[in-house]
C-alpha cells in the first residue's frame, strides 16, 4: 500500500494496482488501528456464520421429538462449539473490530498506545480460533458445554477438550492485550480538552469492559492452566479420588463468565447511546449518570458469580447474598433504559436501520433483564435450573442486548469502517426478519423450560407438549438465518454498486465523523482541540463546523509495520498444537517436542521485539490532502 | 538512535515520553491482572492444600530456615533493583548495570535454592506433581512463581546486553524501569507464598 510511503517517496502512489502479495504483506504486517479493526470485525463474521451454522444444526435437531439428525454426541459437539464460538471468537471480536476503528477516533488520537500489541493481540484470538476449530478435523471437537464443568471436561471427554484449553488460551492471551491496550489508549491518548466527562459513551464503555477483561481474563487463564494440567500431566485438582474439587473450576469460571456478560453488553450499551442520541437529534440525556451506571454495572459485575451456582449447594447464606447483589444490577441498568427512552423524548427520531436497531433492542434487553431477576432468585432457581428457561433468558441478553447492538453500531458506523453506506432497505428488511426470527426462536423457549424442557440434551419424546414450541422456535432460527443472509447480500451489494460515503453521513456528533473518508492513517493532521460534550456538535452549532487544531500542522511520527505479531502469534499456535497431540500419540516425545519448538520461537520473537530498535517513522506535512485542517 | 550520556537527562528520564508514560501505565495493568491470576492459584491452593491424600504435607516438607533464606535473597534482590533504578535517575550507567546485574544473581540464586527444594520434595519426601491434589497446587503456584522469576531474569539480562552501548535515555529509561516492576511484583507475590504457604502451612 502507498501509505507507508509517504514522506519518503511517491512510488507506490503511481503504481496502478499493488499485487495480491503486495497486499497481503500489508495486512499480515500492519500496526494500523483500522486495519486490525477491519480484521477483527471480518474474521469475527466469519465466526458469526459458523457458530450460526452450529446454531441452526441445534435447532433443526430439536425440530421434531426423537430426531436423528445429528447423534447425540455431535450434538454435545454442536452446543459447546456454539457457545464457546459465538461468546469467545465471534461477539468480542465483532466488538473488539468496532472499538479498534471508532475509539481513537473518538479520542481524537492518532492510533492506539501500543500498536505492534494491538496486531498481536488480533492475531492471537484469530489463531485461538483456528485451533479451536482444527478439533473438527482431529478426533472430534469438545463436547463438555462451552462452561467445560468438570469432571466431565477432565475424565469423560475426548481430545477435544484439550483443543478448547488451548485455543481460549492463545485468544485470551490476545484479548488481555488489548485490553490494557484499551485503558492506556483512552486514559493517555486524549486529544486536548478530552476530559473524562466528554468522553463519548461508546469510549466510555469500552474503558470500562477492558478494565473488566484485565481483571476476568486471569481467572479463565488459571483454571484453563488448571484444565490443562490435569489433562495433560494428570494433575489432580478436579480429580476427587486425589482430594481434588471440581467446585474450584467452577468458580474460576464463572468469576470470568459473569464479568464477561458485561464485556459483552458495556460496549453495546456505549453503542445503543451513540446511535440514539445521533438519530434523534439530541445530546445523550443524563450523561453523567450513562457514566457512573456503567462503572457501577462494571464493579457489581464482579460480585455475582455465583449466581450461576445456586444449586451446588452453598447453602442459604451465600445463596442469599449472590442473590441480592444479582438483583442489585437492575438498578444501574435501569437507570440506562430511561435515559435511553428520555434521550429520544421530544427527539427528532430519525427511523435509520441503526436506530430501529436500538428501538428492537430496547424491549427485548429489559425482557432479558425481568428473567434475569427471576433466575436470581435463588429458590426459584432451582426450579429454572438448566431448563430451557436459562436458555431462553441468556439468549435475550446476548442477543437482544449484544447481538442487536452490535448490528446497531455495524450499520451506523459502516460508512466509518468501509467508507461506503450500507443499504438502508436491505438493511429494514434485514432487522425486522432478525427481530421477528430472534423471538420466534426464544420467546417460546420460556414456556419451554417452565414446561420441564432440561438443556443440553439432544431430544425429546412425543407427547410431552413440547413439539409445537419446539417447531416454531426452529422456524425462528431459521428466519434469523435468512436475516443474516440478507446482511451479507447487503454487503456484497452496497461494495460492488455505492458511491463513497460522505465523511459524516448521519449528521454526527462526535469526533470520528469529523475525520475524511477514507480515513487517512495518521487520523488527524492536527490533533483536534475539544471544547465540550458532543464535540463535532459543538462546532456545528457554536464554531465554523470544522474542529479547531490543538497544534500546528507538523510531521506525524507512526509506528514501522512489522511481521513479528503474526510469527508470534503463529509458534504459540504450533505450541497449543503440540500440546493438542499428547492424546494422539503413546508417549509425550512427539507432542512436547512440537510444543517446544512452538514455545521456543515464541520466545524468540520476544527476544528479537526486544533487541530490534523500532522507532517508527515520519510522515511530512507536504502531503497535499494533509493542509485541509484537522480532518473533512 | 541518539545515545544521551550528557547530563541533560531528565529527572524521571522513564516518564519524559509519552511511549514511557504508555508503557508504564500498561505495565501496572499488567500487574493487576497477573495479581488476580496468583489470586486464582492462591484461592486453589487454599481449598486444596489439606488434601494430602497421606502423602506427605506442609508439616513434613516445610523447612522454615531454607523457606527464609529463600526469601532473603529475594527480597535482597528487590532492592538492589530499587538501587540500580535510583543510579538510572542520576544518569550513572555503569553503577546501574552494576546493581541489575547483581539483581540477576540473587535471582538466580533464588532459583537454584528453589530447584533444589523441588528435587529433595520429589525425590526423598515422594512428592510428586500428581501424589495428591495439594501436590498438583503446590507445585503449579510455586511453579508459577518460578516461571516469573526465570523471566524477570532472562529480561533483565536481555535488556542488560541489548543496552550495553546505549546508555540511559528516554528509550531506555522506560524499559528499565518497567522491568524493575515486573521484579517488585514477582517479589511481594513471594510474600504471600511464604505467609500463606510456608508460614500457614508449618505453623497455622
Amino acid at each position: 500500500m502507498s501509505t507507508h510511503a509517504v514522506g519518503q517517496s511517491h512510488v507506490s502512489t503511481a503504481e496502478p494496482k499493488a499485487g495480491f502479495g503486495s497486499v497481503l504483506w500489508d495486512w499480515l504486517t500492519t500496526v494500523d488501528h483500522k486495519k486490525i479493526g477491519k480484521m477483527y470485525f471480518s474474521a469475527g463474521f466469519f465466526f458469526f456464520l459458523l457458530g450460526g451454522i452450529e446454531a441452526i444444526l441445534i435447532r433443526l435437531q430439536l425440530m421434531y421429538p426423537e430426531n436423528t439428525l445429528v447423534s447425540g454426541s455431535t450434538f454435545n459437539e454442536l452446543i459447546t462449539m456454539h457457545g464457546t464460538t459465538m461468546i469467545f471468537f465471534a461477539a468480542m471480536p465483532l466488538l473488539f473490530g468496532l472499538m479498534n476503528v471508532i475509539v481513537p477516533l473518538q479520542i481524537g488520537a492518532r492510533d492506539v498506545a501500543f500498536p505492534f500489541l494491538n496486531a498481536l493481540g488480533f492475531w492471537l484470538f484469530l489463531f485461538g480460533g483456528i485451533l479451536l476449530n482444527l478439533s473438527w478435523f482431529m478426533g472430534g471437537a469438545p463436547d463438555a458445554g462451552w462452561t467445560a464443568y468438570a469432571p466431565l471436561s477432565t475424565q469423560y471427554s475426548g481430545s477435544g477438550l484439550d483443543f478448547y484449553v488451548l485455543g481460549l488460551q492463545i485468544s485470551g492471551a490476545g484479548t488481555l492485550i488489548s485490553g490494557i491496550n484499551f485503558l492506556v489508549t483512552i486514559l493517555n491518548m486524549r486529544a486536548p480538552g478530552m476530559t473524562l466527562m466528554r468522553m463519548p459513551m461508546f469510549t466510555w464503555t469500552t474503558f470500562i469492559a477492558s478494565a473488566l477483561i484485565v481483571f476476568a481474563f486471569p481467572p479463565l487463564t488459571a483454571g484453563l492452566f488448571l484444565l490443562m494440567f490435569e489433562r495433560i500431566f494428570d494433575a489432580q485438582f478436579f480429580n476427587v479420588a486425589g482430594g481434588g474439587n471440581v467446585i474450584i473450576w467452577q468458580h474460576l469460571f464463572w468469576i470470568f463468565g459473569h464479568p464477561e456478560v458485561y464485556i459483552l453488553v458495556l460496549p453495546a450499551f456505549g453503542i445503543i447511546s451513540e446511535v440514539i442520541s445521533t438519530f434523534s437529534k439530541k445530546r445523550l440525556f443524563g450523561y453523567t449518570s450513562m457514566v457512573f451506571a456503567t462503572i457501577l454495572i462494571g464493579f457489581i459485575g464482579f460480585m455475582v458469580w455465583a449466581h450461576h451456582m445456586f444449586t451446588v449447594g452453598m447453602g442459604p447464606v451465600a445463596n442469599a447474598l449472590f442473590a441480592v447483589a444479582t438483583m442489585a444490577i437492575a438498578v444501574p441498568t435501569g437507570i440506562k433504559i430511561f435515559n435511553w427512552l428520555f434521550t429520544m423524548w421530544g427527539g427528532r427520531i430519525q427511523m435509520t436501520t441503526a436506530m430501529l436497531f436500538c428501538l428492537g433492542f430496547l424491549p427485548t434487553f429489559v425482557m432479558g433483564g425481568v428473567t434475569g431477576v427471576m433466575l436470581a432468585a435463588a429458590p426459584a432457581n432451582y426450579q429454572y435450573h438448566d431448563s430451557y428457561f436459562v436458555v431462553a433468558h441468556f439468549h435475550y441478553t446476548i442477543i437482544g442486548g449484544v447481538v442487536l447492538g452490535l448490528f446497531a453500531g455495524i450499520y451506523y458506523w459502516w460508512p466509518k469502517m468501509f467508507n461506503k453506506k450500507l443499504n438502508e432497505t436491505l438493511g429494514k428488511w434485514m432487522f425486522w426478519l432478525f427481530l421477528i426470527g430472534f423471538h420466534l426462536t426464544f420467546f417460546i423457549q420460556h414456556f419451554l423450560g417452565l414446561q420441564g424442557m432440561p438443556r443440553r440434551v439432544f431430544t425429546y419424546l412425543e407427547g410431552l407438549g413440547l413439539e409445537t414450541g419446539n417447531f416454531i422456535s426452529t422456524v425462528g432460527a431459521l428466519l434469523m438465518g435468512v436475516a443474516t443472509i440478507l446482511f451479507v447480500i447487503n454487503v456484497i451489494y452496497t461494495h460492488l454498486r455505492a458511491d463513497l460515503a460522505e465523511a459524516d453521513p448521519w449528521d454526527g456528533r462526535t469526533l470520528e465523523w469529523a475525520t475524511k473518508t477514507p480515513i487517512p492513517e495518521y487520523n488527524f493532521a492536527q490533533t483536534p482541540k475539544v471544547r465540550g460534550l458532543d464535540p463535532l456538535f459543538v462546532e456545528k452549532t457554536k464554531g465554523n463546523g470544522k474542529i479547531i487544531p490543538a497544534e500546528p500542522l507538523g510531521p506525524i511520527h507512526m509506528p514501522n509495520p512489522s511481521i513479528l505479531p503474526f510469527i508470534m502469534a503463529f509458534a504459540l499456535f504450533i505450541a497449543g498444537f503440540g500440546f493438542c497431540l499428547h492424546s494422539f500419540y503413546e508417549s509425550n516425545v512427539i507432542p512436547f517436542t512440537i510444543a517446544g519448538v512452538g514455545i521456543a520461537g515464541t520466545l524468540l520473537c520476544m527476544f528479537l521485539r526486544s533487541v530490534i530498535e523500532d522507532h517508527g517513522h515520519h510522515i511530512e506535512p507536504h502531503d497535499e490532502g494533509m493542509d485541509k485542517g484537522v480532518g473533512a | 538512535m541518539q545515545v544521551n550520556q550528557t547530563n541533560s537527562l531528565p529527572a524521571h528520564p522513564e516518564k519524559a515520553t509519552l511511549e514511557g508514560k504508555n508503557k508504564i501505565l500498561g505495565f501496572w495493568f499488567f500487574i493487576g491482572s497477573d495479581v488476580v491470576l496468583f489470586a486464582s492459584l492462591f484461592g486453589t491452593y487454599l481449598g486444596l492444600k489439606g488434601s494430602t491424600q497421606g502423602g506427605p504435607g506442609p508439616q513434613d516438607l516445610f523447612h522454615l530456615e531454607y523457606v527464609a533464606l529463600m526469601t532473603f535473597i529475594l527480597l535482597l534482590s528487590s532492592m538492589t533493583s530499587v538501587l540500580g533504578i535510583k543510579a538510572m535517575q542520576r544518569n550513572d550507567f555503569a553503577r546501574m548495570q552494576l546493581w541489575f546485574w547483581i539483581t540477576i544473581l540473587l535471582g538466580l540464586a533464588f532459583l537454584g535454592l528453589e530447584i533444589y527444594e523441588f528435587y529433595q520434595f520429589v525425590v526423598h519426601e515422594g512428592l510428586g506433581y500428581t501424589t495428591s491434589a495439594f501436590a498438583s497446587a503446590f507445585y503449579t503456584l510455586l511453579g508459577f512463581h518460578g516461571a516469573h522469576v526465570t523471566f524477570g531474569v532472562l529480561w533483565f539480562a536481555t535488556l542488560l546486553i541489548r543496552s550495553r552501548t546505549q546508555g540511559i535515555n528516554t528509550y531506555t529509561a522506560p524499559k528499565f524501569y518497567v522491568a524493575s516492576l515486573y521484579w517488585h511484583f514477582v517479589d511481594v507475590v513471594w510474600v504471600f507464598v511464604f505467609t500463606l504457604v510456608y508460614l500457614m502451612g508449618k505453623v497455622g
